[in-house]
Formats: C-alpha cells, sequence, structure tokens
C-alpha cells in the first residue's frame, strides 16, 4: 500500500530511548512482599470507601473498597491475607500527601476467592461489560488511571465508530507495553475485542511506535484472523502515546480544542487496560498486578516486572538492586512522570515505571532569561505559544495564559526539553492550571454561597408571612366566636 | 375648638404636600454602582469585613472606603472581579496567606442547643433540637457566627487540610537574576 500521508503530528521531540536495558528481557513475576499498601484513591475520580477493617482475613481478590460515584473505581485484594489497618499513608503522588490506605499482610496462600464464569463476553449486551470492567477495577494503565468503564460507555452516548489501542509507549526507559504486546499479544487482541463490543464501533487500530518492531509483528500475527482489527506501525516521536497526537497521527483528524476524542467517534484505550479487561472477563480476575519497568542509570539490573498492586517501590529496587543512591525518583516516566518523595510509596493501578536517576542524568542547568527563539513554539504538539502562556503564568497573569489556550496544553514538557535557556515552561503550566481550578472553585463556590443565602431569605420571609397569616386567621376565628357568644 | 382642629389640618396637609412634593423633585439618585456591586458578593450577610451587612459593604467599596479584598468568603475570584469594576489595582498578596478554615462540629460537647443552625447564613448547619449538629463543608463560608454563639464551644474554626483533590503544582522558584 502507498501511503500518502505521513503518520504524524505538528510538533513533538526526539528524547534518547534508553529503552534498549529492558525491552530484550522477559517479564518476570515479582515475589510477594513482606506486606501491601493498597491506597483507595488509585484513579482520577472519587476515592473508594473501604469495606473491610483491621484483622479481616480476605482472599486473592476480593472486594476491598467499592466505588463512589460515577467516575471512581474500586480496589481489590491483591493476595490472600490479613488487613492489618485502614489508615494514611504516603500517596503515589508528587506532593507526598498521604491518602486512605487498606494495609494487607499476605498469608502466602494465593487463595483466589471463588466467582462463576460470567459467560461469553462477546455474547453479552455491550452495557454489561462495562458494568464488569468498572467491577474489576479497571483504569486507564497507561498513567492517567481515569475509569475505563466510563470510557467505555461513551459508545452509547455518542456514535463511536474507532477503537485506537495505545501502543505508542513514547516515554524514555519504559517497555512495559513493548513486552506485554511481545509476550501477550493473544491476550490483547481479544481485550480489544471486548471492548470493541463495549463500545459498539466498527473497527480497531493498534498504533505501536516503530521502534519496537518485534511488538509490532507479534500484534500483527495475533490480529491477522481478525479483518476489524488493524495494527499500524507509527514513527517513533513524543509524544506519540497522547491520545489527541495519536488520534491527529493515525487519521489526520484534529480533535478540536475543548472537546474529547468522542466527540469525533474515537476512543483510545492503552494496551495494558485491553489486557486487564481480557483478564477481567475472560478469566474473572479483577485489576490485582501490573507490568512495571524498573530502570534508570541507578539501578543494577533493570527490567520488567510484573508487580502485585500495593508493593512498595523500595521492594521493587531491591529485587533490581542499586548501583547507587538515587538522586531521584520518578513514577512514570522521565518526560511526564512524578517525582516521588521516597521509596516508600506503593505501586499503583497507573505506575507505569519506577524510574531512579543518577546525579549526572538530573543535572539541572541554570534558567536564563528567554531568548524568544521559538523552539518552544516548534516543539509543542498542541500548536500553542509556550513562551507566551509561561511569561503570563510568571506574572501571576493566570487568565491570560488562558487566553492563549493553556486549557489545551497536555503538560509534555516537549517545550522544557528544547528550551536552551532551560526555563521550566511546564512546570509553569502546572502551577497555572492549579490556580486555574482554584479560581474556578472559588468562584463555584462564591455562586453557591450567594444562592443558599438567598434561599435562606426566602425561606425566612415565607416563614414570617406564614406566621403573620395564621396569627390574622386566629384572630378573626376569637372575633367570630366572640360574636357567636354575645 | 374649630378653629384649632381647621389651623392643624391645614397646617398638616401644606407640610405633607412640600413634602411630597420634596421627596419628587430634590430626589438623591442611589449610585448605581452600589447595587451592580451589592449583586457580586455572595449576599450571605455574614459581616466578616466589618460592615453591617452586604449593602453595607457595597456602599463602602463604592466610596471607595473599603479595599476589595474585604470578602472573605468571595475570595481571590471576587477581589479580582471587584477590582476590574472598581478600576483598582489589587493587592492580592493578604489574601493568600489566610488558612482556610472552615467551621467542624466536635461531637462529644455538642448538647443539640440549635443556637448555630439559626444563625447560619448559607444554612450549611443541619441538626434538631437535642441531637448532634454537623457543618456541611460544602456550604461553610467560614464565618464564624456558629462559633460565637455556641454555649459549649463544641464549634470551632479548623483549618482545612489539603488533600490529593485540593493539592496544586506550586510556582516554580524565579531564578536569580
Amino acid at each position: 500500500m502507498i501511503r500518502l500521508r505521513r503518520l504524524r503530528f505538528r510538533g513533538g521531540v526526539h528524547p534518547e530511548g534508553n529503552k534498549q536495558s529492558t525491552s530484550n528481557r522477559e517479564i518476570e513475576p515479582l515475589p510477594l512482599p513482606a506486606r501491601l499498601y493498597l491506597p483507595v484513591q488509585q484513579h482520577i475520580g472519587a476515592p473508594a470507601e473501604p469495606i473491610v477493617k483491621a484483622g479481616d482475613h480476605v482472599l486473592k481478590g476480593q472486594l476491598l473498597a467499592h466505588s463512589e460515584g460515577a467516575v471512581s473505581a474500586p480496589v481489590h485484594a491483591s493476595t490472600s491475607g490479613t488487613v492489618v489497618a485502614v489508615e494514611p499513608f504516603t500517596a503515589s503522588h508528587a506532593s507526598g500527601l498521604p491518602v486512605r490506605t487498606i494495609i494487607l499482610e499476605p498469608d502466602g496462600r494465593e487463595i483466589w476467592e471463588e466467582r462463576a464464569y460470567g459467560g461469553d463476553p462477546l455474547t453479552m449486551p455491550p452495557e454489561e461489560i462495562a458494568v464488569r470492567v468498572g467491577a474489576a477495577g479497571i483504569v486507564g494503565m497507561g498513567g492517567a488511571a481515569f475509569p475505563a468503564a466510563v470510557k467505555l460507555n461513551l459508545g452509547s452516548r455518542q456514535a463511536v465508530h474507532t477503537l485506537v489501542i495505545n501502543g505508542g509507549e513514547c516515554e524514555p526507559y519504559l517497555t512495559c507495553d513493548d513486552r506485554l504486546m511481545q509476550e501477550r499479544p493473544r491476550e490483547i487482541i481479544d481485550g480489544v475485542r471486548i471492548m470493541l463490543r463495549a463500545l459498539g464501533a466498527d473497527t480497531a487500530r493498534i498504533a505501536i511506535e516503530d521502534n519496537k518492531p518485534y511488538a509490532v509483528a507479534a500484534m500483527t500475527a495475533a490480529a491477522a484472523a481478525y479483518p476489524n482489527v488493524h495494527v499500524t506501525a507509527v514513527p517513533s516521536l513524543y509524544p506519540m502515546g497522547s491520545e489527541k497526537q495519536m488520534i491527529q497521527a493515525l487519521t489526520g483528524q484534529e480533535v478540536p480544542a475543548g472537546k474529547l476524542s468522542a466527540d469525533i467517534g474515537m476512543v483510545v484505550h492503552n494496551v495494558a487496560t485491553a489486557h486487564a479487561v481480557h483478564r477481567a472477563l475472560r478469566r474473572e480476575q479483577p485489576l490485582i498486578s501490573r507490568i512495571v519497568t524498573v530502570g534508570g542509570g541507578a539501578v543494577a539490573t533493570p527490567r520488567n516486572l510484573e508487580v502485585p498492586l500495593g508493593t512498595l517501590v523500595s521492594d521493587l529496587l531491591d529485587a533490581c538492586g542499586l548501583k547507587e543512591t538515587p538522586a531521584r525518583l520518578l513514577a512514570g516516566g522521565p518526560m511526564m512522570g512524578m517525582v516521588l518523595p521516597h521509596a516508600r510509596v506503593p505501586v499503583v493501578k497507573g505506575t507505569n515505571g519506577i524510574i531512579a536517576l543518577t546525579r549526572e542524568e538530573v543535572s539541572a542547568r541554570a534558567e536564563r532569561p528567554c531568548i524568544r527563539c521559538g523552539r518552544c513554539v516548534n516543539a509543542c504538539p498542541c500548536g500553542l505559544l509556550p513562551l507566551e502562556m509561561a511569561a503570563r503564568a510568571r506574572h501571576g497573569d493566570i487568565n491570560g495564559a488562558a487566553d492563549y489556550g493553556l486549557t489545551d496544553c497536555i503538560s509534555c514538557g516537549s517545550c522544557s526539553y528544547v528550551c536552551p535557556a532551560n526555563i521550566p515552561l511546564v512546570q509553569y503550566f502546572n502551577f497555572a492550571k492549579g490556580a486555574l481550578a482554584t479560581q474556578r472553585e472559588e468562584k463555584r463556590r462564591a455562586d453557591e454561597t450567594r444562592r443558599l443565602a438567598a434561599e435562606r431569605t426566602a425561606r425566612l420571609e415565607a416563614v414570617k408571612a406564614a406566621r403573620a397569616q395564621q396569627a390574622a386567621e386566629r384572630k378573626r376565628a376569637a372575633a367570630a366566636k366572640a360574636k357567636e357568644s354575645a | 375648638m374649630l378653629s384649632a382642629i381647621a389651623a392643624i389640618t391645614t397646617l398638616g396637609l401644606t407640610l405633607g404636600y412640600a413634602l411630597g412634593l420634596a421627596s419628587r423633585y430634590l430626589k438623591v439618585e442611589a449610585n448605581p454602582l452600589v447595587d451592580e456591586i451589592e449583586a457580586m458578593l455572595p449576599g450571605s450577610q455574614c459581616g466578616q469585613c466589618g460592615f453591617p451587612g452586604c449593602t453595607g459593604a457595597a456602599q463602602a467599596l463604592a466610596k471607595g472606603d473599603a479595599p476589595v479584598t474585604l470578602c472573605p468568603p468571595g475570595g481571590r475570584t471576587l477581589a479580582e472581579a471587584l477590582a476590574a469594576k472598581l478600576g483598582v489595582d489589587a493587592d492580592l498578596s493578604a489574601m493568600g496567606d489566610v488558612t482556610p478554615a472552615l467551621a467542624q462540629v466536635r461531637e462529644a460537647t455538642c448538647i443539640g442547643c440549635t443556637r448555630c443552625f439559626k444563625v447560619c447564613p448559607t444554612d450549611a448547619i443541619v441538626g434538631a433540637p437535642k441531637q448532634i449538629h454537623v457543618v456541611i463543608q460544602r456550604a461553610c463560608t467560614a464565618c464564624g457566627k456558629c462559633v460565637d454563639v455556641c454555649p459549649t464551644e463544641c464549634l470551632q474554626m479548623e483549618p482545612v487540610q489539603t488533600t490529593l483533590q485540593t493539592w496544586r503544582w506550586p510556582k516554580p522558584a524565579l531564578a536569580a537574576a
């Protein structure tokens, strides 16, 4: 086939891949750690509500906390054992704030909770699939951790014609999706077909960066039997793994500013999410483990580990060995990952990598003034003007930054990567986005206060009027009585 | 007798008519800005600004007697809106330093006296006689009226804890010039 269009999006950067140390090593299971720490918030949305207490014995896969509200996800036991406590514990988050966490001591017997097979998902009603995916606690496993069931339900609200499966994995160091596609392509394709049914979409398009030739070959072979599942190799260009950029590279269509991909009939899911869907619907296994790349210059033997959720990062680092004390620990890749406060934080559903960087790798250079060279403008995959936005964010002019398209920024960090003056552009945007969110929250609160105050005034006046009326009626009745008796 | 009644009546009518005319022709136009500002304020009449209510605050703002940062429930957003409306520069630096706090009932000492929810300007407290009351945090404006009336000091302003939902990225430190 002649390719008429180049499969790419505007901008983007080519960071050093650093994937070779782990991309050829098989996924290895991590032995059970001494304790598992399962936060009730491992996803975007409302925290789950624990239904177990200290001292309870639980089985592998048993529900520990149920989801709260429409956008939320439940938490299951990663192994059988005893609940030691439900208490605040450091979250896997840059803030280092504590979050309610279920602490589980494994008994080492790995006894599964008994579950009846729910039937063939490919003959199930589509809504049923979404319900089961939600009950299995599956969230977007590419890092964003958005509840997958919510995205699978989109098909019932608007027409979705294409399911895009994200095998981009454009972040340096990370190879967990690459290995998953090489080792378990049939499971992923099965998950994709189940998701196609849930969405009511016609075709699935799996996009894999062309720096993963083995994954492309394995997935193409596994998808060959299904004419509506296509595998496409896309160029290796950061941020290919971003939803909107991937759609643009694959189809040439651009998701309009402020809209969702579903508005143009497409939904994007990660390959690891498809794998989790397969496990949930074919084997009745909730999401209790995931594959994590342990890498970075400070790690002695970088590799991919299949880790029970709730394992501490320090256990992963112990298993892989450290050459030196890491200068910086990241959850996720080096471009968009989060700096961890220390290694005593758990692996959660969205943790795709643990990167321990050495002092040389993080070498921060001093920031210098902007020379308006425009490299950030060329690198921005969203077509924004990072230099203009940063200048405004820096002076606290949040609305000015928003006028330059702050809400369309995906925080990919391409601008910071290319900036010759080492300006922390993306850090300014993250700060400005937070300030914008605070501003909206304050506005919402002020409006709410005004409404409540008006309602209270109306109520008090109604009570007053009712009292006056009652008094008048009593008076009239008394007068009538007096007249009668007279 | 009759002449006295006639004199007083005439006097009353004349003066009344004069007053009526004066109110029509010598009418003082109320500053429309006051109404506009009042519409922007939360209207909870909480009194945290030191004025008797939102109307008083609006009048002071229109005259320029009060800073635009006077309204704690309105927060930064309102201060910015007011500054834009009045064409003044807002000094928002002081506003960020206030630790947000919300009223909270200590269940152990609440006697269910119902005084607090009667004064709450946003109906943020629910309860019934001799039942423990509770503050709905989403509706509380931290005006502190309930703290003042509570006979057992069980209502206290508690600082709001930052959670994962409310945490924000800090501003990058400016490079040394």
